[in-house]
């Protein structure tokens, strides 16, 4: 491919993943047939850039790293679309005027051409995709990376936009990292000293784990119980948000730790620290950094998207209440959800409640909230963690019933 | 003026040289800065506000989003890039961003380049040939 005999757009994703590979110092590509990627162009910047030059010149420049515009091929093996930038569907909500639904539209169209599956989701392994374990993988998303190594047993590294589109088109990345076996042991040994339960728990556990191993391998000992799919999915996104963590083990639990042994390998502990009420005070205390104001405007749930139970969940939360006047309720599910809750009727008790159920996107991802939000409440340490940064909110974070709670007095409530 | 010398293995040729800004923090790309300024926006961040635009950037390596890469990415088309990168952690996050930032990258350097290099320090990379020279401002 590297000659151009598969033609010139494939001929720069092979260039860009030879150059990649060379930076890691990796010794060779290894094939894979699960990608999942980014390539539409519905962030405000990329918009811009394709709205001037074009969707094979947003391809060629942002996921090959080409330095010309190129016809762009379909795909070569099984890829899939992450979150976009906007929910089409709650585009007014949104802010988002309609020439740029018209341009999300056409992108649409274009990785549907391309044969990019549109999941639109950052947790794919919720709606189908579903990697086996063993299998070598080249994924984008920290919170679906973290996911698939360690819960599924799955093998990818955190690519970015730029090697996941070679990936697409050639089916190779570099063998490095988590697709071999020794970059897979556990790193530092966590013990609990109390009981986490709750999915916001969760959270908690792994923002202080994260900023305490940053991009190392955590091993937990001394969970009580089997922890389900949402939990593992807010424990992953907070750890990789601290953190740059793409792989944990759970002693009991995951698959690659049935015993601390096991999870160690032939590695020497490099650190071992303990979880317990001040552990965990400290990350409520550093995820809630920037809330003061008890004024609560605006509730974004499903960071990572939620899954059809969470929907459930809060829908029981909201039974019979109503979203306050001065505040507004966001939720984020994947758009198979979606149509899920629909059918289920989940969609009408939310808007029936004065909430919103969106898909495709979120707050952090889209810059997307209700217009004038300035202090808003969340159950997920990711987004509590980012939604600041970008938006220059503040951010409450708290179990999703203190959320809830939250949207419908328009106060924050919780505590720790 | 003292001048110091590293070696370390080239990740991006490419030959620079710039004003240092360090940091012991992790940086992360999206979320972590705005691309179209180079500016740090964590919000515990020890340069939270500080730009990196035209710096020599030194720091321990990537965290958080695997939008890293897409971010510098941005940058390096907003005309908000650094530099040149030295980093101690490799990952996949930072080799591709740096990859795609086109700027001169270098890790592994055989003395800890955190420890060797100050903020406002001037310094020269040649990652052709694995060399960072450092003149120390004080």
């Amino acid at each position: 491919m590297l000659d151009g005999a598969h033609g010139p757009a494939r001929q720069k994703a092979m260039n860009l993943l030879v150059r990649y590979g060379e930076a890691l110092g990796a010794e060779r590509l290894v094939d894979t047939r699960n990608v999942c990627g980014t390539v539409g162009a519905s962030t405000p910047f990329l918009r811009d850039y394709g709205l001037k030059h074009g969707l094979d010149a947003v391809f060629s420049e942002f996921s090959l790293d080409a330095g010309e515009v190129l016809e762009i091929p379909t795909v070569a093996v099984p890829s899939s679309h992450l979150q976009q930038g906007l929910d089409p569907d709650h585009a007014d909500a949104q802010g988002i005027p309609p020439e740029v639904v018209k341009v999300y539209r056409q992108g649409e169209a274009y990785t549907a051409r391309l044969g990019v599956q549109p999941l639109n989701t950052c947790a794919p392994y919720t709606v189908g995709n579903v990697p086996a374990r063993g299998e070598h993988c080249a994924w984008m998303e920290s919170s679906a990376v973290v996911y698939i190594n360690s819960v599924l047993g799955a093998r990818t590294n955190a690519e970015g936009r730029e090697s996941a589109g070679a990936a697409m088109l050639t089916g190779k990345i570099p063998y490095w990292g988590y697709h071999l076996d020794e970059n897979r042991l556990g790193t530092h040994l966590v013990e609990l000293d109390i009981e986490v339960s709750s999915t916001a728990d969760w959270g908690l556990l792994g923002y202080y784990i994260g900023e305490v191993v940053q991009e190392r391998v955590p091993v937990v000992s001394g969970v009580r119980g089997a922890p389900d799919l949402p939990r593992l999915k807010h424990f992953g996104a907070a750890l990789a948000s601290s953190g740059g963590v793409e792989m944990y083990h759970l002693v009991g639990i995951t698959p690659e730790a049935p015993t601390r042994e096991a999870a160690f390998g032939g590695n020497r502990v490099q650190g071992t620290f303990r979880y317990g009420r001040a552990e965990r005070r400290q990350a409520y205390e550093h995820v809630n950094a920037t809330a003061r104001d008890p004024q609560v405007d605006f509730v974004m749930l499903g960071c990572p998207h939620y899954t059809l139970e969470q929907i459930g969940e809060a829908c029981r939360l909201l039974e019979g209440r109503r979203v306050h006047e001065n505040a507004a309720l966001w939720i984020f599910t994947p758009r198979a959800t979606r149509l899920e809750a629909d059918r289920i009727g989940y969609t009408k008790i939310i808007t029936d409640a004065g909430g919103q159920l969106m898909s495709d996107t979120c707050s952090a991802l889209g810059r997307v909230m209700p217009k004038g939000a300035r202090v808003a409440a969340v159950d997920s340490a990711k987004q509590a963690h980012y939604l600041p940064a970008i938006m220059g909110v503040q951010c409450w974070f708290g179990s999703t019933a203190d959320c809830i709670d939250a949207a419908v007095t328009g106060r924050w409530n919780g505590s720790f | 003026m003292e001048r110091i010398v590293l070696k370390g293995r080239k990740v991006v040729g490419g030959v620079a040289e710039g004003e240092a800004l360090v940091t012991r923090d992790r940086i992360s790309g999206w979320g972590g800065i705005d691309p179209r300024t180079g500016t740090i926006i964590e919000t515990r961040h020890e340069l939270r506000g500080q730009s990196f635009r035209g710096k020599v950037l030194v720091f321990p390596g990537a965290k958080g989003s695997s939008g890293w890469s897409s971010q510098f990415h941005i940058a390096r088309l907003a005309g908000a890039a650094p530099l040149a990168m030295l980093f101690n952690e490799m990952s996949t996050k930072i080799a591709l961003g740096a990859v795609v930032t086109h700027a001169p990258a270098l890790t592994e350097l055989d003395r800890d380049p955190l420890e060797v290099i100050a903020t406002g320090d001037w310094v020269k990379v040649d990652a052709d040939r694995g060399i960072v020279e450092v003149t120390k401002r004080r």
